[in-house]
């Protein structure tokens, strides 16, 4: 029995009455009141840190712990990333978990309500920093700094919506790189994308892509597709949902969400699934509608310089804007001429008995143009070309895609001087 | 003028009758007034993101960043304290900054009013964890582990008090180093200040001194002294300002503001003026009063043992069992220790003094039977490195010392000293990268090598790669030691293993 000293005279008293009292329907509804009453008394009796019986113990909705396995696995992949960076030359910088309210606000338009405030104990109002990146532009100001390569490694907190897809969390930890600084064109950038992939390829998670984009392409496809520019950011939103929805699904909820013709829609749609390599940013370059925006060949002119970076860094080839390759195709036999099926047959069949992965067109008499693109657009890193003149001289020529290099060798030697280069990439 | 339509009518009224007054005594506080209204109204009129004129770009008070400077000096810092933690067996863990509110409150007793809560935006009741131990009986609670050794690196948040001690940050880095479960007694306790001394020796902060006591000793004496158990924390709150204030001032507290008799408040003197080795256990065991408290001797036992563990460790002469050490977090239960770092005997002259503690921590049996509804206890014994105290230090002392340290790790800078090479810098620094080699280049299409070497220079990059049109012709590169000058021609093909040869020489 409870200690009679905890609990108010009159309440006891009443207690006591009850229990004393001859069975009744009334006395199980004071039987029903009496374990009300007695799990109040009992929980009120515990001293605070004694919790309810059914207290359970968790972390925070969207956050977790981890258990020393996961922190080997996060240690090991945390140093590969940080030593890519700093083999880049990226400096180390580490910024408050906390910023001032002002500071936050309003550099991210619409996901406000995704931050995580303090509660005002009456001093500075108080966020948990949303990214890594608006800190980092607020350091550069704060020290009025003109250049920076600086890497940062934290958490950051977002209050997402209660349907947390699996994977998301409201804590989770992010790695960035940035160079601010005017300097000449397309470098730096090249540099970022150069470091993506130094990381994706170290980490070993298999095959993987890079999609780039201009937001000033972006701004003049919406433009000359007759988007009204209010709503440009919205129908950006929308867009943004093509890697979780299609097309189809996407252009509905343009027009009927979003307030767009149906023209607008279905001409945004002929764009939006253009993808390639260097070739689409040339393509680009000449489509009729495009080439009327400024702003629009602002942006292509800049990739058209970003893809020439990208070729001597070597990773032209992991920024075609397609799914990651389904193939694994490592050669493709072509030719510039007319009436070359049988050599190309005798070619590819030569290949595929050494082993070699190799791919042609099913096409008496392609053009060298198709053949070109379908190796860009399906990631094929080599070519085999044979030609009228290949043939009277005895040779072969070899094409490196991605960096257009040319070499002529042996007929003879085709497989050897194949195996040869597949190995050195 | 700010608009009239955004003051009510009578304060712009107001406003302008002060303005057309002849200048008086009342006017100037009318002057002073309008410019605090002016502010104000000029705050309410300007857009969200037009700020105050006087908008200033800052971080919360009691927080700050870290530049590349200070991010070497605390790499390299915790990356001794971790490998010191992997050396005795310890694995990582990581806890959330967030914590649901009810699974902190009350652990810490006083010290809620210093806890960051977050605002309520409809969700659980969540704040930033004060420290990381809490979290770890949560954590063992949670998970219904008995037994773990683990270390824990991270920030925790404490909303001090406005008056901010020199180096005490409200956003700081705590290093934690936790044994749970019950053992044999005493060896973890001696494993514990093992590596606080480990530590502590490794980096090279000078001498050094480890404070122990026992909170079974504390409390004991507290009561032979006559001190009301109702008063023992707050008495113990107390005696922890002895490492800032005088004994004096200390017992002027405990009689004046904690309601301690005088006399009561003499015999705690009598004793916390004490401090010595395992001498000092042995002759509290002989203490008249002290060997009445069955809880004191527990204490001193304990102690004992302790000391021939250190003793064994080879640490002893670091441990001094001092009565006046208190520590301020209620959840211990057994030994606490705290660790100072002592001023450099030959320039102060005399015996040294204390400048602060580094790392402290001890023994809390009690904490995870808190979280546990069924109250399985899980004795726990931990130590704490004060990260952001030793940084300072070490930063005055690099300071001091006149200390540059490089902020990046480069190895190569690829140079060319003519126009139109980039694309072969490009190409170079590639092949470079794609060979795990720290390089660099500058963003700029046609850079002077004026330019170039000044920025190896002062960045401290060992090793220049040029290329021009005489190489480039030649199929050669030439590699430049900045420091020496030296200049020696490689062939383009050997480019990476050449880099490779002289890197690792160096």
């Amino acid at each position: 029995m409870p200690h009679p000293g905890h609990l108010p005279r009159r309440v006891w008293a009443a207690l006591l009455s009850q229990l004393l009292r001859p069975p009744s329907a009334v006395c199980i509804r004071a039987v029903g009141c009496y374990s009300q009453v007695a799990e109040a008394v009992l929980t009120s009796q515990l001293k605070p840190h004694q919790k309810k019986p059914n207290f359970i113990i968790k972390v925070p909705k969207g956050t977790r712990d981890l258990s020393p396995q996961q922190m080997v696995v996060r240690e090991k992949i945390l140093a590969k990333i940080v030593s890519c960076f700093k083999r880049h030359g990226a400096k180390g910088l580490d910024t408050p978990a906390i910023e001032l309210k002002e500071m936050l606000t309003e550099k991210y338009e619409d996901n406000i309500g995704l931050m995580y405030d303090l509660k005002d104990q009456g001093g500075e109002l108080l966020s948990l920093r949303y990214d890594l990146t608006v800190p980092f532009a607020r350091y550069l100001a704060m020290n009025k700094l003109k250049k920076m390569k600086r890497y940062q490694v934290g958490k950051v907190w977002r209050r997402e919506s209660p349907t947390i897809v699996q994977g998301r969390y409201r804590e989770f930890c992010q790695c960035d790189f940035d160079i601010a600084g005017q300097f000449d064109p397309m470098i730096p950038d090249a540099e970022c994308l150069k470091i993506m992939c130094e990381i994706l390829s170290g980490l070993q998670l298999g095959d993987f892509l890079i999609k780039i984009n201009d937001r000033r392409i972006v701004d003049g496809m919406f433009a000359v597709c007759g988007v009204p520019e209010s709503k440009f950011r919205t129908t950006c939103a929308s867009m943004d949902k093509l890697d979780k929805m299609s097309w189809e699904d996407v252009r509905h909820e343009m027009v009927t969400k979003k307030g767009l013709a149906p023209e607008v829609a279905d001409q945004i749609g002929d764009y939006v699934q253009c993808h390639g390599g260097i070739s689409l940013v040339e393509q680009m370059f000449q489509d009729p509608r495009l080439s009327q925006n400024k702003l629009a060949m602002e942006g292509l002119e800049d990739l058209k310089l970003l893809f020439e970076y990208l070729s001597l860094f070597g990773i032209a080839e992991k920024t075609l804007g397609e799914k990651l390759r389904t193939t694994e195709t490592e050669v493709f036999v072509a030719t510039p001429q007319k009436d070359f099926l049988r050599e190309r047959l005798k070619i590819i069949a030569e290949l595929w008995d050494a082993g070699i992965k190799a791919e042609m067109l099913y096409k008496n008499n392609p053009k060298l143009l198709a053949q070109l693109h379908f190796c860009e657009n399906t990631g094929i890193p080599l070519m085999v070309i044979i030609g009228e003149q290949e043939q009277n001289e005895g040779v072969i020529k070899l094409r490196s895609v991605a960096s257009r290099e040319e070499v002529i060798i042996k007929r003879e030697n085709l497989v050897a001087e194949v195996q040869k280069r597949l190995s050195e990439s």
